[in-house]
This record gives structure tokens, C-alpha cells and sequence, in this order.
């Protein structure tokens, strides 16, 4: 070969007169156009099942008392669950039958942070208790939070199943969705662990098993369950679940069975009822009766969680008294490995 | 004096070439006398040649630099998350910074070589080839980030099986799935020719497997009319193909916060901010990478003070709208104060950020502004300063954005604290050094300086810029 000083004078003339279009000079864009029509096609594909899927999880289908349906996640994770309608109002056969629409209404002038009885929160307890919640998640936590009149309040936090919840628009593989009934649930068999939904959840109400989920044994005796995050699963997000089991037993969740001062209102908008244990009430004039409103409304999240102002007045709390009980975890023995971790700051030795 | 005529023939949309009386005709400004082309190859081609035992000591000590991060994540990967600083309150840490970091710094080879070379200017020829390298690598080392944050790794196919396109992470994964393939294309193909003229020039010396890798890759390249043409529509379309893509990428990445509801992070200027943001640090990178391959590979006569002003002026340019849009984001906020604002203002100025924010305000954005416009530290060893400046305050930036984000309250309880562990800089500090160890092992197969477009396009170095410091970023076109 000569040298490339002569080489380039060659092809620069070369270049000047030969003007003529040939086949190869096509080729590179063409071969680029391909691959990007390829990658689109192959993208599309991946995804099309569970574009699908949210389609058809998202229509009401069916009629009958009972009615069973795929999770509004994409399909594949093998989850259904029992949807319960209206035995009472059961729809006219030409009408879709009418669902449940779980509420929570928290009275928060029953509210004294269980300081009457001397205890942590007896709704966080309750809920700890059967759901083996690990340390130091709270799925439902008492915050105290201060009052424009001096003093505080107690504030009963779960998760709050919100309508249009920002969490699960944003996970990625679909593991936690909106059920028809309202209630939001995660499929910790699904979930990768990136944690998008925490940073999305503006609510606080997310919980990550950093390390080995630190829960006793008898948990690894059940198989995994959606509705009851039974066992849990490290490198995934936890939250409350309005405790789906137990409202097709007919029960109310923990947390309201477990609140000693009735505080805790659980029922259905579509029937439009709701009970605290003591009194069955209707659940509009509950709300409509203070000004009940709901945490953060301006953010458009629509939680189905409501509250009733107060500060505990209702069963003689004084605000100025301030300060509750911690949590505690009951369970002396744990899985061996079982990791400790705090919610707010990076501890421990590792 | 011999002058060379380059010509180029447009391109139309069709692919047909245009008629004779539309042909553009390029002058090159200076000749390239051969002694001096001979030489340029000799230096550029010289680390493909051989190998030193500096080399490989520097190699060596970039593996076991990588050997304990890997040993580091193994550990993350037997223990889970918890051997990370990160927590439910702030939830993302070290990784996702290091992650937007990365991304950022992958914009440098779009603005140098996509931007310059379609305004058509010259001057950056010599470094386009290891700016898209920048670009290439930074994205296949930041992309490893969200995946080291996972708590599941092993479900890391989910996102294929279940992929929901809702999903800013999703967005993600496409945007720089496409931008990695588009810039990978757009590295090679310059350097087709170049592997052709590796072909010629190490037939003798190179060992087996080389040759038959050069051979490869350059795809037959003989330099005939036909080819020359096909390889510059090529480029000229991934040209035009890139820079939206990697406007693309940081857009979505900075959407990842944006289109959350927490009170700092929801904002509309996040996107443009990411993007100028990304473009910012990736030039310092590029100033970086630069100053150290020129003293390495002996490049100073073909990288001059010429390149490094006009990089130096890019910075301030950027540097300049840097200060716009943190005006922007902070007084639009600060002037109402509504919400959590507050807290977040205090945090960032005088609480437990401020040594961080006001590092990034002042030794990040004004400095480097400051020392490439004043004459006397506008030279190669204070324009690498304000490089290095501007690559620390730019990963400060993310800390502040994600860690200063994450940490307003959402509900009454104390704001949480963060501090990342020995497992999280020891990934850190794995992925700068897979991030040099990739850049060593390409410097050794391809030539870091794109020689076809240098000997055609721009020729010896302009005598007198290296005292000038006028010469206007460009003006030699």
C-alpha cells in the first residue's frame, strides 16, 4: 500500500468525479433502520402480554355473589382473589353487579395514642401481632403530631389504599396494584426491590426488609400469601392490606378490632356502612357530621382511609399531655439470621 | 503547497446524491505534510504497538480495585440492603446518585461529536473519538447501578416478563438500552477506517488474533468512493438519531424523581435541569479524560491549548446555565415557601447539606465559571482544575437531589439521616475503576484519536494558538 498521504489525494479526486450511486453506499442506513424496526418489534412483544393484561383485569365481567379475579397486575403471578359483592343488592342480570368499596373512617376524638391504658397502640399491636410484622415496620402507625392550639393529637396511620395511588403507577413489573375493592396489595413473589414506590408513596407507608425479615418460626409453616404477606420475603416492600383475609371472614381488620376505644370505623361506601365494633353507623353521615377529611387531599391520591378531627377529647385525653408508649415486637424467638435494622438512619455494623 | 479538496456530496432524504452543481466543497485550512501525518500515527497508533509493565501494574491494580467491590456486592448480595446506608426514609442512596452520575457524564461524546459535527466544525476532532468513548462506557457502567440497587437481583427478568410501559423505570430501561445501541453504532463507524488503516499499518507486528480483529472490523474498508459515501450518510443519520435520544435519556432519568409527589423532587424544570446538568459534567469529563490520555499516549501536539479553551468556554457556557436553572428551581420555590419548602431550604443552606449545597454552588458552578474566563488560569492545567471542580460538585448535585429529596418529611416524625457504608464507596469505587479498566483495555485495540478525520479534516494544529487565547471556539472550520 503507498502512503496514506497519496491514498487520500487518490480518493479525494475520486470522490470529486465518480458521482454515480451504487448498491453498498445504501446499505449501513438501511441496516441501521432494520435495527431499530427490530428493537421497537422486540420491545413491543415483551411488553404486549401485559398491556393486555391490565385491559382485561380492568373490566367488570361476571355477576353472582361471589365472583373471582385475576389481579390487576399483569397475569402470571398466579394471584385471585375472592371479590365480595352485594347479597342484598344484588344487581338487576342487565346491570354490572355493584362491588365493595372498603373504607376506613378513624375518629381521632377517640384517639388518645392508648394512653389510658398505659400501652403502645393497641391498633399497631393488633396488627403486628397477627400479620407478624417485622421490626421495625409499623403498617400502621401512631404519629403524634402538634396542634395550631398548642398541644398534640394522635394520628393513626395505615396505608391509605388510595384510588389513585402513586405506587403502583410506578412499579415496574406490575407487584402491586389496585384490587376492584379498593385495597392495594403487593406481590412480594413479583416484587424486584427497586423501591420506586417508596420514594412515590407520599404517605410514608412503605417498608423494606433491608436484611432477613426478623419474624419467628411458625411463620415458614404457611406458603406465601398475597393477602397476608405471609412469610415475608427479604429485598421486597411490605404494607398494610386493609387485611383481605379477614374481611371475607367478615371480620373487620386488626387494627380497628384491636383499638380499645372503638376509634377506628371500618366499612363499605357502596353500602354505605360502617362500624367501630360498638355502634353500626352510616358511614356518610359519620363523615359528613365533623368535617372529616383525608391526609394530603390536594394531592389527588383519593385515599378510601378518612379522618374526624380531634385530639382525643371524646375519652378525656388532655392534649397537653403528650407522648406515647413505643412499639414493641412480642416474638422471642426468632429465625436464626434474622437482621435488625432502624426505618430512619443506617446503623448496626455492617 | 499542495491543498487538498475533500469533497462531500449531501445527502438527500431519498439517498440519492445530489447533482454536480449542489456538491459542497470542503477546503482543508492547513496542509498535512506527511512527515507530520507519519508522525501522528506513530503516536496514536504506539499503545496498540505495545505494552508496557506500567500498564499492567495499572491494570492490575484497577482489578483488585473491582475484585473488592465485587467482593463487596457479593457480601450485599448474601446480607441483602441492610449493608448498604440506605433505609425506608431515604430509601435511595450512593447507587441511584452514582446511577444519574454516570448517565451524566455518558452525554459528553453526543454534544462533542453529534453537536460539533453538525454545525461542522473541526476543532474537536481530535478528541471526538474518546469523547464516544465516554459515552459507551459511562453508560455500561452507570447502567449497572439500579440493577446493584435492587433488593431482588435474581428477579431481574421480571422487568421483561411484566414490564409495564407506566413505569418511568421502564422508560428508563428503554431510553438507554437505545441510546447504548445508537452510541455504540455512532462509535463505531468512524472507526471503520481506522481499523482498516490498523489492518494495514500492524500487519507485521501484531500478534494473530489482532490482525484477524482488525481484519473484522473493518468490514473490508478500502476507502473506495462508494464506501466513503455510504460511511458519511451513515453517520450523518446517526448524528441526527442521537442527540434527541440523549436528550431522551436524561429527561427520563430526572423523571424517575419528577414524577413523584414529594415536595422537592415534583418538578418541571427537572428535565432540561438533568439534561444541561448531564451535558455540564460531561464535557468535564471529556476535559479529564483528555488531559490524561494527552500526557499518557504523548498526544500534546495533536491535543493543544486550542481544545482545551474551547472546552474551557463550553464549560462556562454551561456553567452559566447551570446558575439559570438553579435560579429557576430555587427562587420560583424559595419566593413562596409553600409546604415543605421550607425545611428543604434550611436543610440545603444551613443544615446538614449546606457544606455539600454551597460547595456545589460556589466551588462547582462559579469557580470553573471564574477560572475559565479569567486570561491567567486559562490555561490546560487550570482548565483541568475547573474540570475536576465541576465532575465533584456535579455527583454532589445528585447526592443533594436524591439524599436532600428523600429526606423532607412526609408525615410528623424526625427527618432521617443517611451515610453511606464501606460496601457502598467500595461499589462506587469499583465502577470508576471497571469505568478507567474498560477505557485502558480499548485504548490498547482502538486508536483513541479518530486519525482519518484528523488527517483529513483538520491537519496539524494552527501554529500560535498556544499563546493567542483569543481563538474563538470553532474558528477552525
Amino acid at each position: 500500500m503507498s502512503s496514506p498521504r497519496t491514498d487520500q489525494a487518490a480518493i479525494a479526486v475520486e470522490s470529486g468525479t465518480n458521482s454515480c450511486a451504487d448498491a453498498p453506499r445504501r446499505t449501513p442506513r438501511r441496516t441501521v433502520l432494520k435495527c431499530l424496526a427490530a428493537s421497537a418489534a422486540i420491545a413491543l412483544a415483551a411488553n404486549a402480554r401485559s398491556v393486555f393484561a391490565k385491559t382485561t383485569a380492568s373490566t367488570i365481567v361476571g355477576s353472582g355473589p361471589r365472583q373471582s379475579w385475576g389481579s390487576a397486575g399483569p397475569e402470571g403471578a398466579g394471584y385471585e382473589y375472592e371479590c365480595r359483592l352485594h347479597d342484598a343488592a344484588q344487581a338487576p342480570p342487565d346491570q354490572p353487579p355493584r362491588l365493595r368499596r372498603w373504607a376506613m373512617a378513624i375518629d381521632l376524638r377517640r384517639c388518645d395514642g392508648c394512653q389510658s391504658v398505659n400501652k403502645a397502640p393497641q391498633c399497631t399491636a393488633a396488627c403486628i401481632e397477627a400479620h407478624y410484622v417485622p421490626k421495625p415496620m409499623e403498617w400502621i402507625q401512631v404519629y403524634e403530631a402538634e396542634l395550631s392550639g398548642g398541644g398534640t393529637q394522635f394520628l393513626p396511620t395505615p396505608c391509605q389504599q388510595c384510588q389513585n395511588p402513586p405506587c403502583t403507577n410506578v412499579c415496574p413489573v406490575g407487584a402491586t396494584f389496585s384490587t376492584p375493592e379498593g385495597p392495594v396489595l403487593i406481590d412480594q413473589e413479583r416484587c424486584i426491590g427497586c423501591r420506586f414506590c417508596m420514594e412515590a408513596c407520599p404517605y410514608d407507608r412503605r417498608f423494606f426488609n433491608w436484611g432477613n425479615p426478623p419474624q419467628p418460626a411458625q411463620t415458614q409453616a404457611s406458603k406465601y400469601d398475597i393477602e397476608r404477606q405471609t412469610p415475608a420475603i427479604r429485598g421486597t416492600v411490605m404494607k398494610c392490606d386493609f387485611c383481605m383475609d379477614l374481611l371475607s371472614a367478615g371480620r373487620r381488620p386488626h387494627c380497628a378490632e384491636g383499638c380499645p376505644n372503638g376509634a377506628i370505623y371500618f366499612g363499605d361506601l357502596e353500602e354505605d356502612v360502617a362500624t367501630n365494633g360498638n355502634e353500626v353507623v352510616s358511614l356518610s353521615t359519620l363523615l359528613n357530621q365533623g368535617t372529616s377529611y383525608r391526609l394530603k387531599e390536594d394531592l389527588g391520591t383519593q385515599p378510601r382511609v378518612f379522618y374526624i378531627p380531634g385530639h382525643g377529647e371524646l375519652v378525656g385525653r388532655n392534649p397537653l399531655t403528650s407522648g406515647r408508649k413505643a412499639t414493641e415486637w412480642p416474638w422471642q424467638d426468632l429465625l436464626s439470621g434474622s437482621a435488625d435494622w432502624s426505618r430512619d438512619e443506617p446503623g448496626g455494623s455492617w | 503547497m499542495r491543498v487538498v479538496e475533500v469533497v462531500r456530496q449531501p445527502v438527500r432524504a431519498n439517498g440519492a446524491v445530489n447533482t454536480p452543481q449542489a456538491v459542497e466543497v470542503e477546503q482543508l485550512g492547513p496542509t498535512a505534510p506527511p512527515e507530520w501525518q507519519d508522525r501522528l500515527e506513530g503516536h496514536v497508533l504506539a499503545p496498540l504497538r505495545r505494552t508496557s509493565w506500567r500498564y499492567a501494574a495499572w491494570v492490575g491494580f484497577l482489578l483488585t480495585v473491582i475484585g473488592w467491590a465485587v467482593f463487596a456486592y457479593g457480601r450485599q448480595l448474601h446480607y441483602g440492603l441492610i449493608v448498604a446506608g440506605v433505609r425506608d426514609r431515604i430509601s435511595w442512596g450512593l447507587y441511584i446518585i452514582s446511577f444519574v452520575f454516570f448517565i451524566g457524564i455518558s452525554h459528553a461524546g453526543t454534544l462533542l461529536s453529534a453537536i460539533l459535527r453538525a454545525v461542522k466544525a473541526r476543532w474537536q476532532l481530535s478528541i471526538t473519538r474518546m469523547a464516544e468513548f465516554i459515552t459507551v462506557v459511562a453508560l455500561m457502567v452507570g447502567a449497572l447501578f439500579p440493577f446493584i440497587d435492587m433488593g431482588r437481583p435474581d428477579r431481574i427478568l421480571n422487568l421483561l416478563f411484566f414490564g409495564r410501559w407506566q413505569s418511568p423505570l421502564l422508560w428508563d430501561v428503554m431510553a438507554i438500552g437505545t441510546y447504548l445501541t445508537g452510541s455504540t453504532i455512532y462509535l463505531y463507524l468512524p472507526l471503520i477506517p481506522d481499523f482498516a488503516r490498523c489492518r494495514d499499518r500492524l500487519a507485521a507486528t501484531a500478534p494473530r488474533w489482532k490482525r484477524t480483529f482488525f481484519e473484522l472490523a473493518a468490514l473490508g474498508w478500502r476507502g473506495t468512493p462508494g464506501q466513503r459515501h455510504a460511511l458519511e450518510s451513515a453517520i450523518t443519520i446517526m448524528m441526527c438519531v442521537i442527540i434527541p435520544v440523549a436528550v431522551s435519556v436524561h429527561t427520563v432519568v430526572s423523571w424517575i424523581f419528577a414524577m413523584s409527589l414529594r415536595e422537592p423532587l415534583n418538578s418541571t424544570v427537572f428535565g432540561p435541569f438533568f439534561v444541561a446538568g448531564a451535558i455540564y459534567s460531561g464535557i468535564a469529563a471529556i476535559v479529564l479524560l483528555m488531559a490524561v490520555l494527552r500526557k499518557l499516549l504523548h498526544l500534546e501536539e495533536y491535543i493543544t491549548r486550542t481544545q482545551f479553551v474551547s472546552l474551557g468556554y463550553l464549560l462556562a457556557a454551561f456553567s452559566l446555565i447551570m446558575l439559570y436553572f438553579n435560579l429557576a428551581e430555587y427562587i420560583t420555590t424559595g419566593y413562596k415557601m409553600s409546604g415543605q419548602e421550607p425545611f428543604h431550604f434550611r436543610q440545603l443552606m444551613l443544615g446538614p447539606l449546606a457544606w455539600l449545597f454551597w460547595f456545589y454552588m460556589l466551588g462547582g458552578i462559579a469557580l470553573p465559571g471564574l477560572i475559565v474566563l479569567y486570561k491567567r488560569t486559562r490555561t490546560v492545567a487550570g482548565i483541568t482544575v475547573a474540570a475536576v471542580l465541576v465532575l465533584l460538585a456535579m455527583w454532589v448535585e445528585r447526592y443533594l437531589i436524591v439524599v436532600g429529596g428523600l429526606r423532607v418529611p412526609l408525615m410528623p416524625y424526625t427527618p432521617a439521616t443517611y451515610s453511606p457504608t464501606w460496601t457502598e464507596w467500595s461499589i462506587l469505587a469499583g465502577a470508576l475503576a471497571l469505568f478507567a479498566l474498560i477505557i485502558s483495555v480499548f485504548a490498547k485495540l482502538f486508536p483513541m484519536v479518530s486519525l482519518w478525520e484528523v488527517i483529513e479534516r483538520r491537519g496539524p494544529e494552527p501554529a500560535g494558538t498556544e499563546t493567542a487565547g483569543k481563538q474563538p471556539a470553532g474558528a477552525h472550520s
